[in-house]
């Protein structure tokens, strides 16, 4: 981990936010909007360390309530929610396994968005709900499950496009070579 | 286990949280306003890319085209003036009445044309936001509208744009009036979340008579939209709570999922 990181995972917050504000094809498509945020989360939560969660918690959900009908602030708690568990259990969890990626995308996908109704619904607030929020639901679901995966691969090629690389060290040691012949 | 920077993190966070919860809600929407203007460069950029193709398409349009599509916009303009003049006419005529009659004279229509230039990311709400704001005049609860009819109303304002919740939100109910011999009352509320072709209108009175196909225009009531602006269509109707009042669902005469340009409605008028 390092600050490239957090800061390469920020931006992807920002034009994620900006991309589901200005591109409407998943809504012509399937009725309801994808959000990346949770799948970002995931990611940020199982490489980076709590600092990062917290900001990534703070700062895209502030991004998004700025944009959006919410009111300011919150989305910064259901983020978290989803992020902060995962990043204090990571060690038990295969981060590697595209299928732990998916599920954990999915997972995350499904619970911010009801945290957020929630929230809004004992802040006095009324969303527009209904029996299309279940399909709603449903298709941000899938969509995060599936932009998972993507957001791993796409950060992991970064950090190793962008990163400093570990330098391998050999078993081979000059000190520790035997010499065969006389000099 | 929890360690001391975790429980920094989460004290940090719930904190952040709460406060901007409990700000008042002047101060929540000048600092939406203000996070949000991070991203109107990116919206510009966008605009400018959308607008490439037709650039390009209108340099590469055939000289005869444009000289046939000058002829038919003059035709139409022409026949727009003789309208007009008959318009105003009729607007005299009524201005002479209203004075006999000691009604309040009615001013002409003063609208500036904004462009959407995004929608709310959330799926619960629907609202989009406009590149006008309070330099070019703008205030809350202005109608705004199409060609085609009412699309809602200005919530907030920025400096240089603005938020509209659309017909069918949570947060704009519109008094209307159908056009049927009895101009039944009812409020334009909430549609699904799904649908945004359709809206709903409830509160009408239990013996309403409607078709499919009646208009829906503004009563004019409620001190934000004035009278007659079109709303949408009845698709269907029913009783609801026993026969106590009368559904019905509108299709609206704007298609409010592909909102491109629309206008606002500067000096709007109620009863």
């Amino acid at each position: 981990m390092n600050v490239l990181q957090t800061m390469l995972i920020l931006a992807a917050a920002f034009l994620a936010v900006f991309a589901e504000a200005s591109f409407q094809l998943p809504r012509h498509l399937f009725g309801a909007q994808v959000d990346v945020l949770p799948a970002l989360m995931i990611y940020a939560a199982l490489n980076t360390n709590t600092v990062t969660v917290s900001l990534l918690a703070a700062l895209g959900g502030l991004w998004f309530d700025a944009l959006s009908a919410n009111p300011l602030g919150v989305s910064i708690l259901p983020l978290f929610a989803v992020g902060f568990p995962i990043c204090l259990r990571r060690d038990l969890i295969l981060r590697e396994l595209p299928f732990a990626q998916v599920v954990l995308g999915a997972t995350a996908s499904a619970v911010v968005p009801a945290l957020c109704i929630l929230l809004l619904l004992t802040g006095g607030h009324g969303p527009l709900l209904g029996w299309g929020s279940i399909w709603q639901w449903l298709v941000m679901t899938a969509g995060g499950a599936l932009a998972t995966p993507i957001i791993f691969a796409l950060f992991d090629w970064c950090q190793h496009a962008l990163g400093y690389q570990p330098q391998t060290e050999t078993s081979f040691r000059p000190d520790r070579e035997i010499r065969r012949g006389r000099q | 286990m929890l360690r001391k920077k975790h429980y920094l993190a989460l004290g940090a966070v719930t904190l952040v949280t709460v406060l901007l919860l409990s700000l008042p809600s002047h101060a929540t929407s000048r600092l939406k306003l203000g996070i949000g203007g991070l991203f109107l460069p990116l919206f510009g950029a966008v605009n400018a890319v959308r607008q490439l193709p037709d650039r390009a398409a209108d340099t590469l349009l055939p000289r005869s085209e444009l000289l046939k599509e000058i002829e038919s916009l003059r035709r139409e303009n022409q026949e727009v003036k003789v309208r007009q003049q008959q318009n105003d006419a009729t607007a005299r005529e009524n201005d002479q009445l209203r004075a006999l009659v000691g009604w309040q004279q009615q001013q002409p229509w003063k609208l500036k044309l904004a462009r959407v230039i995004m929608r709310d990311p959330a799926n619960w709400w629907r609202t989009v936001q406009i590149d006008l704001g309070k330099r070019d005049g703008l205030v809350e609860n202005l109608p705004v509208l199409t060609s085609d009819g009412l699309i809602g109303r200005v919530s907030s304002v920025g400096l240089t744009r603005s938020q509209v919740v659309l017909l069918g939100d949570p947060s704009c109910r519109v008094s209307a009036r159908v056009v049927n011999p009895a101009h039944d009352l009812g409020v334009i509320g909430p549609g699904g979340p799904l649908d945004n072709s359709l809206v709903d209108l409830a509160y009408l009175s239990g013996n309403a008579n409607l078709k499919s196909g009646q208009g829906v225009v503004t009563s004019g009531e409620g001190g934000i939209f004035p009278a007659g602006i079109s709303v949408g269509q009845i698709v269907d109707s029913r009783q609801a709570e026993f026969g106590l009042y009368t559904e019905a669902r509108v299709k609206p005469s704007a298609n409010l999922g592909a909102l491109d340009q629309v206008w606002v409605l500067l000096n709007p008028q109620p009863n």
